[in-house]
């Protein structure tokens, strides 16, 4: 492979772009800390209304907007589900909670393109739902 | 968008962040600090994402020319291609946004947006955090989840993408 960039030039581009991104992965650090801090984990279950179908939404819903460590949706996802929310919902919640951003959304936009970024968590919201309906009517199957 | 003025968008973004943390600082003075050394808890967990993203767009820059990314990662990459996204996803650790600024760089190198879709998809599949998940929902479950989870990152790539195609 030849290369374009002396390794000089190819690790200045890479600190350029890093920096480039700075103020934006600094601000949606900011506000994961944020929203983790103001929502307590134990309100979760009162959002639902132990309906599979409007839950499936509920959870996709709640999952979008939280953000942060995927072991977080694991640990409020058993404590739901031990508390009688439906287990589409709670995969809905898992799913969407680390493939849809709300929180990150203006990061991805500003890097990544605004109508990919809407598009992209758009489609990922409907398909947490679709993942979770698919799932467990495997799992009821099995 | 000019450029000067997308450098600086994230500048302005990072200052309305700061204002509401100064409005939430207002209204709920207590949640600050917390969010705060919740922050400083991140900055501890990824500041070695950051160092593996910033050789990984090292080598990017120095290795990758437009055709290697077209050729691999392009309109013509076909099965490779999402093969390559849905490792690269499910391999990739840290935060989401940390992967951004590779993710833009490919982008700016013609990587198509179906791909950049499955590869954010497929992260939500974590081997190091499977057996949590195994032991929360079980081994069943989990197999089951994260087969449907790779089959929908690539549909949902290739709607992605038709849908960025359509609005073009």
């Amino acid at each position: 492979m030849l290369a374009e960039n002396t390794p000089k030039q190819a690790v200045f581009k890479a600190a350029k772009a890093i920096w480039r991104s700075f103020p934006i992965l600094l601000g949606a650090m900011l506000l994961v800390s944020l929203a983790n801090t103001l929502i307590p984990k134990a309100t979760y279950s009162y959002l639902f209304f132990k309906n599979a179908i409007l839950d499936s939404f509920i959870g996709s819903a709640i999952g979008s907007v939280l953000a942060g460590n995927p072991i977080t949706s694991y640990v409020i996802g058993g404590e739901l589900l031990t508390q009688g929310i439906s287990l589409t919902a709670v995969t809905a919640f898992v799913v969407a909670w680390v493939t849809v951003g709300i929180v990150q959304l203006p990061a991805e936009s500003i890097l990544l393109g605004k109508r990919f970024a809407i598009t992209r968590n758009i489609a990922a919201f409907l398909f947490s739902i679709i993942v979770a309906i698919i799932t467990t009517a495997i799992m009821g199957i099995i | 968008m000019r450029k000067s003025e997308k450098s600086r968008t994230g500048w302005y973004f990072l200052l309305i962040v700061i204002a509401v943390y100064i409005i939430a600082g207002i209204i709920k003075p207590e949640a600050v600090l917390p969010s705060l050394k919740f922050l400083g808890g991140i900055f501890l967990k990824i500041w070695w994402v950051f160092l593996l993203v910033f050789a990984l767009l090292a080598v990017l820059n120095y290795y990758v020319k437009p055709k290697h990314v077209y050729k691999y990662l392009g309109k013509s990459s076909g099965a490779k291609g999402w093969l390559m996204a849905i490792i690269g996803g499910i391999i990739s650790t840290g935060p989401i946004y940390m992967w951004y600024p590779l993710l833009n760089e490919l982008q700016k190198h013609g990587t198509r947006n179906g791909l950049i879709a499955a590869f954010l998809y497929n992260r939500a599949i974590k081997p190091a955090l499977l057996p949590l998940l195994i032991f929360y929902f079980g081994l069943t479950y989990t197999i089951i989840l994260t087969i449907v989870m790779i089959i929908m990152s690539v549909i949902q790539g290739i709607i992605v993408e038709k849908i960025m195609e359509a609005r073009k």
